[in-house]
């Protein structure tokens, strides 16, 4: 090994180091000094916003990385929190039948629902439930090389497909109402200052967790390879890469990212319904991560925290604006800001303050590395 | 059997036409820029409520004219929203060609902004927003006409404030003076009727049933719009470098297209059609701002698998799905398959028209693992297929 390269792994080893270093300051400083200082009902807000974050992360991956747009992440997020609630309903029912079924006249258990006795079987079934789903849903897509706009309008077309299932299935899932009314998980009343100060904790963690996980998958070789999907996916095919195996994986993994999300997310709110199936919502979480900065995850997280905070704060005082300012955003960051807060940051928020002004031309020409390296020579022959 | 068969074709034709009108638009659209376009519910939403002024406003005509409004009602619904289609394009989604995801995003913020628009418009924010854009881009117009460009940004940057501003301003000295009379929402967050004239009420009756005249004129007016379009892509000059486009943009180009101009054309066309179909489905059902929402996914499901620059694959695909969403949810193929319990069983839990989503949404994804690129896929040798 020559010394360059020693250096740089001592570098990257340094960087890596201080990047833990300061997500464990945030982490420490979100469970210690936040619950001091915020109200109660100002924690919880933030606890289920940190836990949409955990969801930004996951559209991030697969949106930001691979360039899949997926409009269809409220599905996940939605069966993370129907696992765990079903859970939390069974016991709660004490070995009889949860409270709505009696309602409609249901009888017996649905069979599905038995395994949901078991708390461990919830926990793991509000990761690979979502997984699951995403991993089958996207090989029976990417198999037949369906991608852009048909892959967007088909998971938006099964979010209207599963808010339909279980919006009819009163007796199964107390249909629009959905599953609310928690008491007991493992013996510990739900609704209490402390039980909800656990959740709000264990949201950090699992965010800090997914944080990790997403730095991992996107620094090594599997990032650079998603990245080259997003960019010439035919490219990666000639090179002998299958890229349908690493998509169905990445949409699994971000679907197991919103089913995590979804748990942490129902257990806080304190109930789930249909409509977090719904179609608007899951436009809405592809937003955070675009406002924030695709293709960085911290720009995922900021993002998430800011428009859901943007949203509470104009929805609590003028309710009819939400909708224009929303739109406008949708507007605003595809046309202005492509990049996102974070990217436009780092890529050119101190150049364009200079008032520097970019030529304009199509695309194509724009991505071409051979046109970008003549405007460079240019640059530097014009600045000698 | 017979007649429930006939019973069943007709329904599912005349789901299958509904779709298909709404479709259309978005099926020329894509085609063409593979554009998919999410504000065309809300294109829809917005020729609805066309209807329901132009309905009013004959009303106070009286009898004889009241009975043709409808035909004043299509060709305003088509302008109004073919008018807006045109600002969408030249706006915001010009600027996106080559983003086909940025421009599903773009055009779903223009569909939020519609909804609210149509919830809270009255007089103040009509005016307002005129005062605004003559103000702005009266302001631009003079300023990109000036030679000197010293102070270019700045001017902009000053002009869009001051003009936001007055507009506000006179929005709340009107709201002030007037009170109710202005600030009053023209509809509401209510759901409007748009009541059909008397010789669409009813139906013909045909044996035990009858065919509503409602469904049979949606029927109709499909056939006229596929003819009109059909004739105009293949007989008209525009039509013609429509075609081209879709097929080789960048050749027609060369060629001296105008493909800026054919884009533009093409969507105000698209967003037209959608008006035109709004006004169709104002007579299925009353007219509410959620109106476009309750049709996009259905109508996205068709251009999927239809395939794009086909006009026949669009027409098959609506028919195909309107046929099977209407055998599923009304139950028909579950008494059909009574002597096999099981199959009954399965078939009667999927016999609701929500159900009946899942079960068609199942068959697409099926059928796409057969034919990827919809029915009639277009034929080319690149290798992005």
């Amino acid at each position: 090994m020559d010394a360059v390269s020693r250096i740089g792994a001592r570098g990257k080893r340094q960087a890596f180091w201080i990047e833990a270093a300061i997500v464990g300051a945030i982490a420490l400083f979100l469970i210690i000094v936040m619950p001091v200082v915020l109200s109660n009902f100002r924690l919880n807000l933030l606890g289920r916003f940190l836990s949409l974050a955990i969801v930004a992360l996951g559209i991030d991956l697969i949106w930001g990385y691979t360039g899949l747009l997926s409009l269809g992440h409220g599905i996940f997020f939605a069966l993370g929190g129907y696992a765990i609630s079903m859970h939390i309903k069974l016991e709660d029912a004490d070995g009889g039948l949860p409270d709505f079924m009696s309602l409609y006249g249901g009888t017996e258990l649905p069979w599905f629902w038995e395994p949901f006795y078991s708390f461990p079987f919830a926990t793991f079934a509000v990761v690979t439930i979502p997984a699951l789903l995403a991993g089958v849903l996207g090989y029976l897509v990417f198999r037949n090389r369906i991608k852009g706009v048909y892959f967007s309008i088909l998971t938006q077309a099964a979010t209207i497909v599963f808010f339909n299932f279980f919006n009819g299935q009163q007796k199964l899932f107390n249909g629009t109402n959905g599953l609310t009314n928690f008491q007991t998980l493992l013996g510990a009343s739900v609704n209490t200052q402390s039980t909800q100060f656990v959740f709000y904790s264990l949201t950090i963690i699992l965010l800090v967790g997914a944080y990790a996980l997403c730095r991992w998958l996107t620094s090594g070789r599997f990032g650079r390879l998603l990245m080259a999907i997003r960019d010439d996916e035919s490219r990666v095919r000639f090179s002998g890469y299958n890229p349908t195996e690493f998509k169905v994986l990445v949409f699994a993994v971000s679907g197991a990212l919103a089913g995590i999300a979804g748990a942490m997310y129902t257990l806080q709110s304190g109930s789930v319904s249909p409509r977090l199936m719904d179609v608007a919502f899951s436009i809405e979480m592809v937003i955070w991560v675009a406002i924030g900065g695709r293709g960085t995850l911290v720009g995922a997280i900021l993002g998430a925290l800011l428009v859901n905070y943007a949203r509470s704060f104009l929805s609590e005082q003028f309710a009819e604006i939400w909708l224009f300012f929303q739109g406008a955003l949708f507007l605003i960051v595809v046309t202005v800001l492509p990049d996102g807060i974070v990217g436009w940051l780092k890529s050119q928020g101190i150049q364009s303050l200079r008032g520097r002004k970019q030529a304009f031309t199509y695309p194509s020409l724009e991505e071409d590395p051979e046109i970008q390296q003549e405007r460079q020579e240019l640059e530097t022959k014009s600045s000698e | 059997m017979l007649i429930g068969l006939f019973d069943g074709l007709f329904n599912g034709i005349s789901i299958g036409a509904v779709l298909l009108i709404a479709a259309l638009g978005l099926a020329i659209v894509f085609g063409l820029m593979g554009v998919i376009n999410l504000a065309h519910g809300e294109l829809m939403m917005l020729g609805a409520y066309t209807t329901f002024v132009v309905q009013n406003a004959f009303r106070q005509f009286g009898e004889p004219f009241f009975e043709i409004y409808i035909f004043f009602a299509l060709i305003a619904a088509f302008f109004v929203t073919a008018g807006v289609g045109l600002i969408l394009e030249r706006g915001v989604i010009r600027y996106l060609y080559g983003r086909p995801l940025e421009t599903l995003l773009a055009t779903w913020g223009v569909s939020l902004i519609l909804q609210q628009f149509v919830r809270s418009v009255n007089w103040v924010l009509v005016i307002g927003l005129a005062v605004f854009c003559v103000l702005f881009f009266g302001g631009l117009w003079i300023l990109n006409h000036r030679q000197n460009r010293a102070f270019h940004k700045w001017a902009i940057a000053a002009l869009l404030p001051l003009s936001l501003g007055i507009a506000i301003a006179v929005g709340r000295f009107l709201a002030d003076t007037y009170q109710l009379a202005v600030t009053r929402p023209w509809f509401g967050a209510q759901n409007v009727d748009v009541s059909a004239p008397t010789w669409l009420r009813g139906g013909l009756p045909l044996g035990n049933f009858q065919l509503p005249y409602a469904r049979l004129f949606i029927i109709a007016l499909t056939i006229v719009c596929v003819a009109g379009l059909y004739y105009f892509l293949q007989r008209s000059p525009w039509g013609l470098r429509i075609r081209a486009v879709t097929q080789n943009r960048s050749m027609s180009s060369c060629l001296g297209i105008p493909t800026q101009k054919v884009d533009a054309l093409t969507f105000a066309l698209g967003s037209g059609l959608a008006g035109v179909a709004g006004c169709a489905i104002s007579y299925l059902g009353s007219v509410g701002p959620n109106t476009g929402q309750n049709y996009i996914v259905d109508t996205f499901m068709v251009v999927v698998v239809g395939g794009v620059g086909k006009l026949v694959g669009t027409i098959v695909a609506a028919l195909a799905i309107g046929t099977v969403n209407y055998l599923v949810g009304s139950g028909t193929l579950a008494i059909l398959f009574t002597p096999i319990q099981p199959l009954a069983d399965f078939f009667t839990f999927f016999a609701t028209t929500s159900m009946a989503k899942v079960m068609v949404f199942a068959l697409i994804i099926a059928f796409l693992q057969v034919r990827p690129g919809g029915i009639f896929p277009q034929k080319g040798r690149t290798v992005d297929a």
